[in-house]
């Protein structure tokens, strides 16, 4: 890649006209945005060991069910309820049916990572594209959408999951829309302020000046100047709306069997909690790790992608 | 002051309305009515009790109708529970519900912002790291296992504190312990979170180094310099943490069996008590815009910049 290629805080060198008769210098290999949040993601431990076990958590979640030796909806009669054990590579133990908990947890697992990927990608799309046209617009449809976004932004969103789970029934398509289409108004905050700072930004001006196209300023200024913050709440997001479903899970209004997902798990388990405690531990540990690994990577992505917030 | 009181007041119309038309449409568009039971009702009298609650009128009349009524301060009768109102439910399940949440509230609010200073004065020391890593663990502990952990550790094994049985007329303090600490977690976490960096920020200010500068002695300078401007964060994260203990609230009254709001709302939403449901989503909607007004108007008391 060359300099020309990177997407960086001032304009292009292409665009400023060089001295006549000054030899150019050979194109230096630069450095742009994204190499250097790499190179600063790095030196972050904690994020990069977070990377790894998230990405170990993925690898299991969609293999998983597919290696382990038993299924999960696979009903041993003849063991119910057992505690984790070696004997029969019931790892995790079995649940009141009779169903592995080590297939279990993984599918699980699998359906709350979805959910959370999904329902974040749900509310990035809205909200990027709202926040970027009332941003981008100014006057006074930036006044009314957000106005809009203010006067959604004080509605209990809970309430509002829980009507529309009622009305629609619960199937995990609709948790997609519901959670994602409440959770888009802090993208559009986030997405519409960067879009007036940047229109603002000499760097755009210049480019604008040496005569860059509309489309090329979108793609190599705005866009990648904007993608930075989009980013790292999309990471902070998914953990909020895995969260989500849990509580939605524990209210009866989850996703629906034959599907499970971590907080369908953890509050079956809780009505055995006295008797079979590890129907409740592992898929609480498992969401557990899995909230901390997200909520590090993205600490980390911030710390990486806008240093200035440090 | 009264011009903004006066602006939000102008705001909390619409957004009211919104409130209302949404949850009043969303829940008439669920299948299934208030009168379907096991027990099969005679057609004709089905028809009466409908024409009774105005429920065979047109949903947008019924509508119009609702709106006459709640201007009025009337939230009607339930459809469910035979000769109650929603006003009665509701204030059946409100003390209950409004106890545990102001309590988790306060105890959210004072060991946050105090673990977020003790931790930003003592930045990259080993107690500052202590603080944050129990901070993050409550970030990422979901109160729904939290909840029952709790209760199988010092309910069940131990047997030190009831794990459910909070009554409406007595709140006992080893009742509330378990809920309102589970509610209280997650936002002690983010709270102390967002107080370190905030105080931490403030020490490095210009306006503590010359406080420093004049000799103001160092307790001085943390209490009347940098805490003031720091809890600013805090006061502008109000209205989310409100709302994070009430969607909180939900699961807590469900894991501890607390006779609250949030088990009501649910199972109204789910036996389709259309006025029940609606009663709660006002009741809630108004309180988080009335917090939000109150947290607004802290801020300009306590941030000269934003007074205009």
């Amino acid at each position: 890649m060359s300099a020309e290629d990177a997407p960086i805080l001032i304009a292009p060198p292409g665009e400023i006209a060089a001295p006549a008769n000054e030899q150019i210098p050979a194109p230096v290999k630069g450095r742009s945005l994204w190499d250097d949040a790499a190179r600063r993601l790095k030196r972050n431990p904690a994020a990069m060991i977070s990377l790894v076990v998230l990405g170990v958590l993925v690898l299991l979640a969609l293999l998983g069910p597919l290696l382990w030796v038993h299924n999960v909806d696979t009903i041993y009669r003849d063991r119910v309820a057992i505690a984790p054990t070696w004997a029969n590579a019931h790892w995790f133990g079995t649940d009141a049916q009779g169903r592995d908990m080590v297939a279990r947890v993984l599918f699980g697992l699998g359906i709350s990572l979805m959910v959370g990927v999904v329902a974040t990608f749900v509310s990035l799309v809205i909200g990027v594209l709202w926040g970027a046209t009332a941003g981008y617009l100014g006057g006074w449809v930036d006044n009314v959408m957000m106005r809009i976004v203010d006067v959604i932004y004080t509605v209990p969103f809970i309430f509002f999951v829980i009507i529309l789970m009622v009305t629609f029934g619960s199937n995990i398509f609709l948790i997609f829309v519901a959670i994602g289409a409440v959770e888009w108004l802090t993208m559009a905050r986030i997405v519409r302020g960067q879009a007036i700072t940047l229109k603002h930004k000499e760097f755009i001006e210049a480019a604008r000046a040496s005569g860059a196209s509309s489309w090329r300023i979108i793609t190599r200024h705005i866009a990648p100047n904007v993608l930075g913050a989009v980013i790292v709440y999309a990471t902070l997001n998914i953990p909020v709306v895995i969260l989500a479903e849990s509580f939605l899970s524990f209210l009866g209004l989850g996703v629906q069997e034959p599907l499970t997902s971590l907080g369908q798990l953890i509050s079956g388990g809780s009505k055995y909690m006295d008797r079979a405690p590890w129907l409740l531990i592992w898929p609480g540990a498992t969401m557990f790790v899995t909230l901390l690994c997200l909520n590090f990577l993205g600490d980390g992505l911030r710390d990486a992608l806008d240093p200035k917030e440090r | 002051m009264t011009a903004l009181v006066l602006r939000r007041l102008l705001v909390a119309i619409p957004t009211m309305f919104f409130v209302i038309a949404a949850a009043f449409f969303l829940m008439r568009a669920a299948p299934g009515g208030p009168f379907d039971s096991e027990r099969q009702l005679a057609p004709e009298i089905e028809q009466r009790v409908k024409a009774a609650y105005d429920l065979d009128k047109p949903v947008t009349v019924q509508f119009g109708l609702y709106l006459q009524k709640i201007v009025t301060g009337d939230l009607g009768p339930s459809l469910k529970y035979k000769d109650k109102s929603v006003a009665d439910i509701i204030a059946e399940g409100l003390p209950t519900s409004a106890v545990i949440g102001l309590t988790s509230m306060i105890v959210a609010l004072g060991l946050g912002v105090a673990l977020g200073v003790a931790a930003a004065l003592r930045q990259n020391m080993p107690q500052d790291y202590v603080v944050m890593g129990l901070a993050l663990i409550g970030v990422c502990v979901p109160p729904l296992v939290m909840g029952p952990l709790l209760s199988l550790v010092f309910g069940v094994q131990l047997a030190w504190l009831p794990t459910s049985g909070l009554s409406r007329d007595q709140y006992s303090f080893r009742h509330l312990l378990l809920p309102v600490i589970t509610l209280a977690l997650p936002q002690i976490a983010i709270i102390s979170r967002l107080m370190r960096a905030s105080m931490i920020e403030a020490m490095r200010s210009n306006a503590v180094r010359t406080a420093r500068a004049k000799g103001v002695p160092e307790a001085g300078v943390v209490w009347r310099h940098a805490l003031p401007v720091a809890i600013l964060p805090i006061v502008s994260y109000l209205g989310p943490a409100i709302a994070g203990v009430l969607t909180g609230s939900f699961v807590i009254e469900s894991v501890f069996q607390l006779p609250g709001l949030g088990r009501q709302f649910i199972t109204g939403a789910l036996t389709r008590d259309y006025t029940l449901v609606m009663g709660v989503v006002i009741l809630y909607a108004g309180l988080i815009l009335l917090l939000n007004l109150l947290a607004d108007l802290l801020y300009r008391a306590l941030d000269p910049r934003v007074r205009t």
